[in-house]
């Protein structure tokens, strides 16, 4: 009699469309969106702490460091329970207004991660050589305008592997969501192992699903990173 | 009236730095005037303060009627027509030499593809590279980067160049490339103000030799004095440094 003989590994075939279709689909989008979302802002905040005008530096530094001094399940619980009062501060509506666990969880991960990423932007910003803004501002560019078509292009480059691996950081973070009761892909799997009481298989599945996409994934960034050092 | 006229410019780096004391000179249209002098004597900080990528703190500076110095000016529209060349080249490594050149064309002049690549290819094949038009920057050698960088600045139609030691950085078998596309384009009658140690470069084409030291102009004289009675005892050691070999 083998150890696994008490498992039931069927459960796993059995529930694979609904942990994939559902789960693994939520998972998937909420991690591009924050990405996507998170670079943007993260950009964004880069620039306005590296900007020479007053106040934004220190705006753009309390933000990060706010963000980075909490737990993201705090901030995930905390936006959750506040976004309907911000909502009806801002829209100026008599009562609290109605934000879906959803579209909560997708503005508290671009947020939080915008944290993340504005420091990976700075970094890259900050890695390119003062020469290049000269020669940009020389052949009459604004700031904006050499920002958008010289430094920035090539801070993206140069942090590209960094902003992989922080995007694989947060594809295992999206878990977190399941404190809201979201079905992403580990959410799937708890509902099915505690439905047929088989908690410890669905697990183990997901565990080995975790992996074997993380460590693909930073496998690729690794041989990326190799071909930008030599495009370099 | 001059195309370049500065006037007592006073430059410090903090409180007790002072880059550039009281300079004063200027350049008539299609004059050529070479900047000379040991390092850190403040040839560079003053070239780059033509095109205000260098503030100054005093003095005025006007280049083809356009008061540099005043918070009024547009400045991306000065640079635009004031061409600059580096001496670390700095062409933009992500893009293509034709992108390179089109970049501020399309961007700052509002020309159209087409107009912009016609005039890139019509300079890349002035300066010798029309072969290369399709590589990165980094698949050129020094002295083809500096005359795409050299073609860069020419595709604005500036008024004026303004070149930063730009064979310093270069090996010496690429320093004639560079230098001949800058006779050239000296003879032409561009108004050109350069930075540089090539004695031979200034003997053939400067009218004048501006010879700094510690932030002072110290000399501003026509070539052929510079060269045969430097006034300073500061110009004759620098020139029996430099010339000695």
């Amino acid at each position: 009699m083998s150890v696994f003989s008490d498992f039931d590994f069927n459960i796993i075939a059995r529930s694979l469309p609904y942990l994939f279709r559902e789960g693994m689909t939520f998972t998937l989008t909420l991690t591009a969106i924050a990405t996507i979302g998170g670079v943007l802002l993260g950009t964004l905040i880069a620039m306005a702490r590296l900007s020479s005008l007053p106040v934004l530096p220190a705006i753009a530094a309390s933000y990060v460091n706010v963000m980075r001094a909490l737990p993201l399940v705090l901030v995930i619980f905390l936006f959750y329970f506040l976004m309907p009062y911000i909502g009806q501060w801002i829209l100026h509506t008599d009562r609290p207004i109605t934000v879906g666990a959803l579209s909560s969880t997708i503005i508290t991960f671009t947020l939080f991660e915008a944290a993340y990423f504005s420091e990976i932007m700075r970094a890259g910003i900050q890695s390119i050589p003062r020469g290049q803004v000269a020669a940009g501002y020389a052949i009459g560019l604004t700031y904006s305008q050499m920002m958008r078509y010289v430094v920035l292009p090539q801070a993206f480059r140069n942090m590209l592997p960094v902003i992989f691996t922080q995007m694989i950081v947060l594809f295992q973070d999206t878990s977190l969501v399941y404190v809201l009761s979201i079905t992403d892909f580990l959410g799937a799997a708890s509902k099915v192992g505690q439905r047929d009481g088989r908690l410890t298989e669905m697990y183990v599945f997901a565990a080995v699903v975790y992996f074997i996409i993380s460590l693909t994934a930073s496998t690729l960034v690794k041989r990326l990173q190799a071909r930008i050092a030599i495009a370099r | 009236m001059p195309m370049i006229s500065i006037r007592n410019i006073n430059k410090w780096y903090g409180a007790h730095f002072q880059a550039l004391k009281d300079c004063t000179t200027s350049v008539e249209a299609g004059e050529v005037v070479v900047v000379c002098g040991p390092s850190g004597s403040g040839k560079s900080t003053l070239i780059k303060t033509i095109n205000a990528l260098e503030p100054i703190q005093g003095g005025e500076i006007v280049v083809d009627g356009v008061e540099v110095t005043s918070p009024k000016t547009n400045l991306p529209k000065l640079r635009a027509r004031v061409g600059m060349v580096f001496q670390h080249f700095e062409l933009f490594p992500h893009l293509r030499i034709t992108d390179n050149l089109c970049l501020g064309q399309q961007k700052v002049l509002g020309r159209s593809r087409e107009e912009a690549m016609a005039k890139a290819m019509s300079l890349l094949e002035r300066v010798g590279l029309k072969d290369h038009a399709e590589k990165y920057p980094g698949q050129l050698s020094g002295g083809q980067q500096q005359r795409v960088a050299i073609a860069r600045a020419l595709v604005m139609d500036p008024v004026c160049m303004l070149f930063d030691e730009p064979t310093s950085a270069l090996d010496p078998e690429m320093i004639n490339e560079v230098l001949d596309v800058m006779v050239e384009l000296a003879k032409e009658g561009m108004t050109m103000m350069v930075v540089t140690h090539e004695m031979g470069f200034a003997r053939k084409v400067a009218h004048r030799v501006i010879f700094m030291d510690s932030g002072e102009i110290v000399e501003d004289a026509l070539k052929e004095e510079f060269f045969a009675h430097p006034r300073s005892e500061r110009a004759r050691l620098f020139l029996s440094k430099i010339l000695q070999h």
